[in-house]
């Protein structure tokens, strides 16, 4: 690819998602650019280059960067943050929310939904304790095609085998072809997914008593990390929890959150009391 | 160091199995059907046995209830990884004391991820 081609697909992929794509990833760009090209009859990178400079067409920029910014997700991705949920963050709140017994969590950059889902999962293994509570799992994604991947609830027999245990698959979902699975509908009643660009609309109102937004932040620059923190800080109360990605942090990048010690990739609000936290684990 | 028993008919499977294994750092002992599994862990108990279901002589469902019925024979983790794909083969496995079930084509990728559910690697 023309060096000037790179720059203008990848100025266009910043401006609508805040994904910096830098020159060593051309390799992938091109690899999912080509199929957006032949959707729209050109035969090559160059000539889309040269279209959207003639032309910026929506359609066109949607789905560039609608195939720039898909990302690849699986259930109980990572394991731990969903361990942390079950085992302290939904403890912690059914006692600091007993008043109103209500929960709002919010699965930012949702892709195809699997990440909602497992915590709805847990809630329903959870569902005990959480009788006479309201739970509310939101999850969103800039992609209208992920959106709509994840409302379905259809995974691959690849997909359903990555992270979660085989006794969860029998138990919350169901069969509907040889090697597609669809979550059963009382899982999908408690999740709705929604568009939403962590740049621009979010897409969701809050408060949000515990945001997932992991392996986002590290595809932004500096300043974008810092506005998008304070954007989703201005959604949760203080004593709210951020949950970000194994290589994503606050510290540098935003004075909204601090980081709860011991518990990695866990953050609360800048001013609350995480020793609540940290202490009761010891 | 831990043990694995690859039970399969497939000499292929076996290897790309024992591939994954030995980098995940286990011992790993092959048997090619059900009878030889059994022999296998009438000798020495191993800590982890992957197994195919559709083999000669006997089956990997018969290997595993004949297992389990061994002394210490339910201590072994016994991961099914089959092309039988369907919940109700899946059921039958779980009801005979499978701990966990991989239906192929299989990669790296999901065994790493069901051993570390089962708590036998870290995440």
């Amino acid at each position: 690819m023309k060096p000037e081609d790179f720059e203008l697909f990848s100025t266009l992929v910043k401006q609508r998602s805040g994904l910096v794509l830098t020159a060593e990833k051309s390799y992938l760009l091109e690899s999912r650019l080509f199929p957006v090209a032949r959707k729209h009859n050109m035969k090559s990178l160059e000539d889309m280059a040269q279209a959207l400079r003639a032309k910026r067409e929506e359609a066109l920029m949607f789905d560039i960067t609608e195939a720039m910014t898909t990302n690849e997700s699986f259930f109980f991705r990572d394991q731990k943050p969903f361990t942390l949920f079950q085992k302290t963050l939904l403890p912690h709140l059914l006692t600091a929310r007993a008043g109103k017994k209500q929960i709002r969590i919010w699965s930012a950059a949702a892709s195809s939904g699997q990440e909602a889902y497992s915590l709805a999962m847990i809630c329903v293994e959870e569902a005990a304790k959480l009788q006479g509570w309201k739970v509310e799992i939101i999850g969103t994604d800039l992609s209208r095609e992920m959106v709509a991947r994840a409302k379905g609830g259809i995974y691959s027999q690849f997909e359903v085998q990555r992270g979660l245990p085989v006794a969860h698959l029998v138990k919350y979902f169901q069969q509907i072809a040889g090697d597609k699975w669809q979550i059963k509908d009382n899982i999908r009643q408690m999740v709705q997914f929604r568009e939403g660009n962590l740049l621009t609309d979010f897409g969701v109102v809050g408060p949000f008593d515990v945001v997932f937004c992991r392996n986002v932040l590290i595809y932004f620059d500096l300043p974008t990390k810092t506005r998008v923190l304070a954007t989703i800080s201005g959604m949760m109360p203080t004593d709210g929890f951020l949950i970000l990605g194994g290589a994503e942090t606050v510290l540098g990048v935003s004075d909204k959150f601090k980081v709860v010690p011991g518990e990695h990739g866990l953050y609360m609000g800048a001013s609350c009391d995480v020793s609540l936290i940290s202490g009761a684990r010891g | 160091m831990k043990t694995c028993l690859i039970v399969d008919d497939s000499r292929v499977i076996r290897k790309v199995a024992r591939q994954i294994f030995e980098a995940i750092g286990y011992a790993c002992e092959e048997a090619e059907d059900g009878r030889k599994a059994l022999d296998a862990c009438t000798a020495k108990l191993p800590d982890f046995v992957l197994l195919d279901w559709n083999m000669p002589v006997l089956n990997g469902l018969e290997f595993l209830r004949a297992l389990r019925l061994l002394p210490g024979g339910d201590k072994p983790n016994v991961v099914f990884c089959t092309t039988e794909n369907d919940l109700s083969h899946i059921q039958e496995a779980l009801g005979a004391g499978a701990n966990e079930y991989i239906m192929k084509p299989f990669d790296a990728d999901i065994i790493r991820g069901k051993l570390e559910q089962l708590g036998l690697i870290e995440s």
